[in-house]
């Protein structure tokens, strides 16, 4: 998982096309095609084929046709599986960015030194292992947790938050903040402070020079990291399985019981069929957005998977 | 385009002193710019002209003093209400509208109509030559163009005054001197004041109505171009603008003594530097009456073209540096020459305790001149 700079290339002119290259020059670059090749083999043995094998079992296990399917379609917990994991990662997703954006902004006015600490801030629980993150929300978030401490002195608690989709929501936005603020940051660092200036010399208000000046510029890490977010939300296992609870599963849950205790490969292809459609369908949608948007945007769907 | 004039602009004892500074950036700067005029604020970096005009257009808190636009004190005022153009460097247009949504950008805070803003639009565009190019995104133009539309932007709501902060700094030299021309004839067209920082000394001369030459947050003289480059104030602004030779001395009744020869010069008694520019020497003539007169070797020709420039090191081992016209044509390294001026070309400034100690330092434009005929040499 890489996070790209969303803006470096995105406003660039397009280069003028080169004029064909000598014969040499071609085949050196034929030959440099290799490089790709150790990354294509990895993906290829651990992703396409086991991908295409799921896919494959989906439709002939137990008997071959589209059985696994059409269940998926008729059972009720299904439908309430996939459209809560939807509704919690576009959750996650909106919590992340309200958090990270104002954070990231703040990255880019202190000093050198502070922002060291807040990038280290961001990035110490992103190098910490997942599982000692995820218990440590466990803990925090258990009925004389921390948290419910906190909430009990200030009269708003306790409130049951293991187990729940709040409490899930809340581990999984902190989980997930980095790869919106990296993004975001990035995206900010490439403005150009003297633009705000200018619109404020041009009469604009300070809030309206924020709206049609800097916050568009912005967007496109917050698309990034926006989409990153979602996308690993909807595939998301740890965070969910163990802060959660079985009642208010999710997707990926759903497909490790299917496998671990049903032995049901082929309902738990069909499901991960379905959770690769509705991931692909996402990253198109915002590339298909970014594109209408022009130049500013291109590139960012393509940046992140 | 605007039947406005421009405003005048009175800065009153203006300071800004950044936290944890030791010397305030601007001190008490006094400077009034007449309406209509071409303003520009000179200095080297750090001189605080930037944060002079950061000031008046409003980027930079003062710290005290007022700012006045015509009668009103702006100095307090947020940027935004201030209603004066601005150019940047950077050009800072914004990268995700085309260059009419840029020049329509202060027109839609001001709430203009869609037909009249279509009209300034097409006009502000026609005005620095750039109509047709009006749906192009910034990044599909050159920096000369880009420029340009930065221009067409500042001065499409008819501001009264327009600040340009280095507007030619990110361009070559060939762009440079056509859109020089440009703003001097945009300048005389709006018929508003320009406020125009730089350190390109060359720039200066050639737009300006009047020049304030800065010098560690202070203004060091105010003049038009002929008066800061005949008559200097001070030995600063004579190495800032343009060559100077500089000797420096003891003055006693019209005669500076450098300690090694006595010049004719015209100035009251005391310390003093003598400042001759290089186009006012001459190698080999005759010298008149009252002329002063030099023996030198000459270390280096350099031609030019139109002139040549001819370094020479007086016998007291001072360099010179002498601008010829043709003269002195066989003239070549090693020569020696008598060099020479009458006593009317010189200008007396008066020498500073700091500027002694930095004798040598700062000339217009890169030659070693500037050392001069030191007390001390």
């Amino acid at each position: 998982m890489t996070v790209t700079s969303p803006v470096a290339g995105a406003a660039a002119p397009a280069p003028p096309r080169a004029p064909d290259p000598p014969p040499g020059r071609r085949l050196a670059r034929r030959v440099s095609l290799l490089l790709a090749v150790p990354a294509l083999l990895v993906l290829l043995v651990f992703f396409v084929v086991p991908a295409l094998r799921l896919l494959w079992l989906s439709v002939t296990t137990p008997e071959p046709g589209f059985g696994n399917y059409t269940a998926l379609v008729a059972d009720d917990v299904t439908t309430t599986i996939v459209l809560r994991t939807l509704l919690m990662a576009a959750v996650v997703t909106v919590v992340c960015v309200l958090v990270a954006y104002p954070y990231a902004y703040l990255m880019t006015i202190v000093s050198g030194r502070w922002r060291g600490v807040l990038l280290a801030v961001v990035l110490v629980p992103f190098w910490t292992s997942l599982m000692a993150r995820t218990f440590a929300w466990v803990v925090l978030l258990q009925d004389n947790g921390v948290v419910n401490q906190v909430l009990g002195a200030v009269g708003l608690g306790p409130v049951r938050l293991l187990g729940t989709t709040a409490g899930v929501t809340l581990a999984m936005a902190q989980v997930m903040l980095p790869f919106v603020v990296l993004p975001v940051y990035t995206a900010m660092r490439g403005i150009d402070r003297r633009l705000v200036d200018a619109a404020l010399s041009l009469g604009a208000r300070p809030v309206t020079a924020f709206t049609r000046v800097y916050l568009p510029l912005s967007l496109p890490g917050v698309a990034a990291g926006a989409t990153l977010v979602m996308v690993l939300s909807l595939g998301f296992y740890v965070t969910p399985s163990l802060v959660g609870s079985p009642q208010q599963s999710m997707l990926a849950q759903f497909i490790s019981v299917q496998v671990n205790q049903l032995v049901d490969f082929g309902a738990a292809g069909a499901l991960a069929v379905t959770l690769l459609v509705v991931t692909l369908l996402l990253l198109g949608g915002v590339r298909m957005l970014t594109r209408t948007r022009g130049a500013t945007g291109s590139g960012i769907a393509g940046g992140l998977t | 385009m605007t039947d406005r004039a421009g405003a005048t602009i009175r800065a009153e004892a203006l300071t800004k002193r950044f936290p944890g500074a030791s010397a305030p950036a601007v001190d008490a700067v006094d400077l009034h710019v007449a309406a209509g005029e071409f303003m520009t604020l000179l200095g080297p970096s750090g001189s605080g002209k930037t944060t002079t005009l950061n000031m008046i257009a409003g980027f930079e808190e003062v710290t005290s003093g007022r700012i006045l636009l015509d009668d009103d004190d702006i100095a307090r005022l947020p940027a935004h209400r201030r209603n004066l153009g601005m150019v940047f460097q950077s050009y800072a247009l914004f990268p995700h509208m085309t260059a009419a949504q840029n020049v329509a950008f202060p027109l839609r805070q001001r709430k203009v109509g869609k037909a009249e803003t279509a009209r300034r639009v097409a006009e502000a565009l026609e005005l620095v030559h750039l109509g047709g190019h009006g749906d192009r995104l910034p990044s599909q133009l050159s920096g000369g163009q880009q420029q340009r539309v930065a221009l067409a932007r500042a001065v499409v709501f008819s501001p009264r005054a327009l600040l340009l902060d280095e507007p030619l700094g990110a361009l070559d030299k060939k762009l440079r001197e056509s859109l020089q021309l440009e703003i001097s004839r945009l300048h005389s067209e709006l018929g508003i004041t320009f406020v125009f920082v730089t350190h390109d000394q060359e720039e200066a001369l050639a737009l300006s109505d009047r020049i304030a030459v800065f010098r560690d947050g202070r203004i060091e003289q105010v003049g038009t171009p002929t008066e800061l480059y005949e008559t200097p104030a001070s030995r600063f602004v004579a190495t800032f603008l343009g060559d100077s030779n500089v000797f420096t001395g003891t003055v006693h009744g019209g005669l500076l003594d450098t300690g090694s020869a006595q010049l004719h010069c015209d100035g009251p008694d005391g310390p003093g530097c003598l400042v001759v520019r290089p186009e006012r020497l001459r190698i080999g003539a005759a010298p008149a009456d009252g002329a002063n007169r030099l023996s030198a070797t000459v270390s280096d020709v350099v031609y030019q073209g139109a002139f040549r420039r001819i370094l020479v090191r007086f016998d007291d081992g001072s360099t010179g540096l002498v601008r010829d016209a043709g003269d002195a044509a066989t003239t070549t390294r090693g020569d020696r020459v008598e060099v020479s001026w009458p006593a009317a070309a010189g200008v007396l400034v008066p020498e500073t305790a700091a500027e002694r100690v930095g004798a040598g330092v700062g000339s217009g434009s890169g030659v070693g001149v500037g050392a001069g005929v030191g007390v001390g040499a």
